[in-house]
């Protein structure tokens, strides 16, 4: 007489929390409804805080753009890039250059900096993207130092003070300059940059990522090409970075070698590994957390960092696919 | 001065620089050796280790004065704190990785570097901390070349440091192990070699000799801060490579010829000193690209 | 011949694997490759999907030489294979899987993916269809949503098959298909080769241990001894052929089981 073992009753969801949560929001409408509270949160937000609150929720906004794009190279294709500044730099550099000393007009320059990035990421992608993993990450890092000590020993993007007074962009006679206006500007290509990960997640090409990163062999054998999938995840990797590069130049009127450091690559690529690698909601609450953290921590002053790099640490070592859960136990 | 004077000016410096590269980078490649991981924290243990002499120093001097003697003393105690740091490290966070994904890994890797670094930060404030010593400027003048003594005792304790450690490899059981781990770690622990001993040997020698390495810069260039080891981790990296990583007689032959390079990369009409880490990373990228076994590495097995 | 090898040799550091192999796969056949281990069967799928480059050597397929080509190449002109030990995507789900072997039937880029293009959406739709249908041919439609980790061992095998038919690949290479199954999953298997090569005319090469399966289902039989064939001919030939006999010699008794 075998003791049937107990099954859960059918239509109960089951699992922890987030998996109810994922469970709940399965459904397309369900999923528009969470979306449309999510965007009349984004739209609201301004009028209900100070501008000091608008200016970090704006810089947040920026953080999720550049943290999607690097997550499409260490999340998706499962490269480590520790010189993703490097294109967020090309892209602010390129308008920076172009508007302020050759006078386009900013919306004109924009094709120049998408261009002037995906072309960085193929010189420096092309050649290293056969290599080990970890060869990768230090030519990354190397070419973000490049990059860097390039900046500041040329004269046309202005040696170590960088360069200031970008024009603010115009739209139709509109100026493009108050917080609020920067703060709906990154909100919307937040939103892009979203909706732009999501569908490369759903795609031929996002999977393809997948494939390459959990078996490189069976994915050739499945005739994939994996250094050209590679490339792909890099290339948009860069134009990402470039986009959010772009906007932060005219935001702020003013770039300097420093906004492009490594620390600027590691803080991004912490923002990506503690949200959870490959998860998109995770991702962006990785954003989040390493802009308004410090902002939380701010009476501990140089222990900021530490306490980043502490948790960095911690993560890897008890929860590597980070904070956010996963949608299948 | 004449320009023969000049080049042996270069090589007098470009050897200063080059024993520090190869320290470094000797720890590098004797890690990757064993376990395939690159250390990114390796540049941080210098940087600690230049601390640690620091500390040690000011605890010695009292009694041994702060000239060459007690910064040896110093040096010795810092080789034995840092390379103790060493072990833990790959105790705490490197071991228990070893079966995850390399990703994983080097981000893990990575994390450490920061804490050691923000650990620092957080200790001295971002400030630079003054190396005070007794060491003297004298040297031998040689015509218009001029060879200080401290470059002299600098560059024969890096010699001796690495002439340790090829006999240590060469001729010890210990040594050995590490060159069979390197090989094939299944087969060692089959043979009942302990694995784990060994690559805790490696550590400690691997981050020992790069606090010998920041203990004497921080004595000869005066001054130490947090972000020190940065630079030297990359370009102790890009020696590594250019020697052919996993190889130790490599390290030190890369180590050399990139302190040669610079030092006279950086004389070439139109490539001032301000591209000279530029020039490196260029280096870097075209020996991975073009050779990434480098002068004395062997290949793995050969792929498509 | 569809697939041909000329005087194909392959060595690492010194060691020869592959002396002067020279075979031929016709169309629409059933072909089996059979050797002791060791005698370098893998090797030289390895060498004609373009995962090893061969010293020395010809290898044409459907017109086109192989030789120098990259591994998604080889698969893109109609080679698919099966790894010896089943090498799924194990985390993803079996129809995603599947999917995998389409990818080189279909085009749309990273572009046509954020606009969400029309033509990528019915490419989307087709790729699903098509990755379904080869899951149903194999029987494991009813398995799509589940992670290919959490099947069973005989039914990864079969994941990996249809993996490599969604494909669409005028030759099949399977490296020990039957391994690890059981005699009911073996009958099975052999059925599945045969629908494989009736009802889709996919010709298959396959490497195997087991020699009453070898036996059943093969209409030629190549045999590879120290990197070299020994003869080759129909089932009933090989079997008589003292070289054969002569090469199994000291090797496990099971596999002469005929």
């Amino acid at each position: 007489m075998a003791n049937p073992t107990p099954v859960a009753p059918e239509g109960r969801p089951r699992g922890n929390l987030a998996q109810r949560l994922y469970a709940a929001f399965d459904s397309p409408g369900r999923r528009r409804a969470l979306h449309l509270v999510l965007l009349a949160i984004l739209i609201v937000t301004p009028w209900l805080s100070s501008q000091y609150v608008t200016v970090i929720l704006t810089n947040a906004l920026l953080y999720v753009v550049l943290c999607l794009g690097l997550n499409v190279v260490v999340g998706y294709a499962g490269l480590l890039d520790l010189g993703y500044a490097a294109f967020f730099a090309v892209g602010a550099y390129t308008i920076g250059i172009l508007t302020q000393q050759f006078g386009f007009n900013f919306w004109a320059a924009i094709p120049f900096a998408l261009l002037a990035a995906a072309l960085a990421g193929v010189i420096i992608g092309g050649p290293t993207l056969r290599l080990r993993s970890d060869y990768l990450a230090i030519v990354t890092l190397g070419f973000g130092e490049i990059v860097r000590f390039t900046a500041r020993n040329l004269e046309i993007t202005g040696g170590a003070s960088g360069l200031s007074h970008i024009p603010e962009p115009s739209l139709f006679g509109w100026y493009i300059d108050s917080s609020i206006d920067f703060y709906y500007v990154f909100a919307a290509l937040a939103v892009l940059a979203y909706i732009a990960s999501q569908r490369l997640f759903d795609s031929r090409l996002g999977r393809a990522w997948l494939y390459v990163r959990h078996d490189e062999d069976a994915a050739e054998a499945m005739g994939i090409n994996r250094v050209a999938v590679k490339l792909a995840a890099y290339v948009i990797g860069a134009i990402f970075g470039a986009v959010g590069g772009i906007f932060f130049s005219v935001n702020l009127g003013a770039i300097s070698p420093e906004s492009f450091s490594f620390q600027q690559s590691v803080l991004i690529l912490m923002a990506v590994v503690l949200g959870g690698m490959g998860k998109i909601p995770g991702v962006i609450l990785g954003a989040f957390i390493v802009v308004l953290g410090p902002e939380l921590l701010r009476e501990f002053d140089t222990l900021r960092l530490l306490i980043f790099a502490v948790l960095l640490l911690l993560i890897m070592l008890f929860r590597p696919s980070g904070i956010w859960p996963e949608k299948r136990s | 001065m004449t320009w023969y004077d000049s080049l042996l000016q270069q090589l007098a410096d470009g050897l200063v620089l080059g024993s520090f590269y190869a320290l470094v980078a000797l720890g590098y490649t004797m890690v990757f050796g064993v376990i395939k991981l690159l250390n990114f924290a390796h540049g941080d243990l210098y940087m600690t280790g230049a601390f640690a002499g620091f500390g040690g120093l000011s605890l010695v001097s009292g009694v041994l004065g702060a000239g060459w003697l007690g910064i040896f003393v110093a040096m010795l105690l810092a080789m034995l704190a840092v390379g103790c740091l060493g072990v833990v490290i790959e105790r705490i966070a490197y071991h228990p990785m070893l079966a995850a994904p390399r990703l994983s890994i080097l981000i893990t890797a990575l994390a450490v570097s920061l804490v050691l670094q923000n650990a620092a930060l957080s200790l001295t404030g971002g400030q630079y901390t003054a190396f005070r010593t007794d060491l003297g400027f004298g040297g031998l003048s040689l015509g218009n070349l001029f060879i200080s003594y401290n470059q002299i005792v600098l560059v024969a304790t890096a010699a001796v440091l690495m002439i340790a450690l090829e006999l240590f490899v060469s001729k010890t059981l210990y040594g050995r192990a590490m060159r069979a781990v390197a090989i094939d770690k299944d087969m060692c622990r089959m043979l009942g070699i302990n694995v784990s001993a060994v690559i805790a040997i490696t550590f400690f020698i691997g981050s020992g000799l790069a606090a010998a390495a920041g203990t004497m810069a921080g004595a000869y260039y005066g001054s130490i801060w947090y972000f020190m080891g940065f630079l030297i981790g990359l370009k102790a990296f890009t020696a590594a490579v250019i020697g052919g990583i996993g190889s130790i007689t490599g390290a030190m032959l890369g180590g050399l010829i990139l302190g040669l390079l610079e030092s006279f990369g950086t004389h070439i009409p139109f490539i001032g000193s301000e591209w000279k880490d530029v020039f490196t990373f260029a280096i870097l990228i075209l020996v991975l690209v073009f050779k990434p076994t480098g002068l004395l590495g062997k290949s793995e097995v050969e792929r498509m | 011949m569809l697939l041909q090898l000329n005087q194909v040799s392959l060595s690492f550091a010194g060691n020869s694997v592959l002396d002067e192999v020279a075979f031929g796969v016709a169309a629409g056949r059933i072909q089996s490759l059979i050797g002791p281990n060791g005698a370098g069967k893998t090797s030289l799928f390895n060498v004609i999907t373009g995962f090893y480059r061969p010293q020395r050597g010809e290898i044409t397929f459907d017109g086109e030489r192989l030789v120098k080509r990259k591994p998604h190449s080889v698969t893109r002109l109609g080679i698919a294979r099966t790894f010896q030990n089943v090498r799924l995507f194990r985390e993803m789900s079996v129809l995603e899987n599947v999917m995998a072997g389409q990818h080189c039937r279909s085009r749309a880029g990273a572009l046509a993916a954020v606009l969400r293009l029309p033509s990528q959406r019915a490419e989307e739709r087709r790729i699903r269809e098509t990755s379904l249908e080869c899951l149903d041919f194999v029987g494991l439609a009813d398995s799509q949503e589940r992670l290919a980790t959490n099947l069973a061992y005989g039914h990864q095998r079969r994941v990996e098959i249809a993996r490599a038919l969604a494909t669409e690949p005028k030759l099949l290479l399977l490296d020990e298909p039957a391994a690890g199954l059981n005699g009911s999953e073996k009958e099975a298997l052999v059925e599945l080769i045969r629908r494989i090569r009736d009802e889709r005319g996919i010709a298959v090469l396959l490497i195997e241990h087991d020699m009453s399966l070898v036996m059943s289902v093969s209409e030629h039989i190549s045999v590879l001894d120290h990197g070299s064939l020994i003869t080759e001919g129909t089932p009933q030939a090989v079997a008589n052929d003292p070289r054969v006999i002569e090469a199994y010699l000291g090797q496990d008794d099971e596999e002469l089981a005929l």
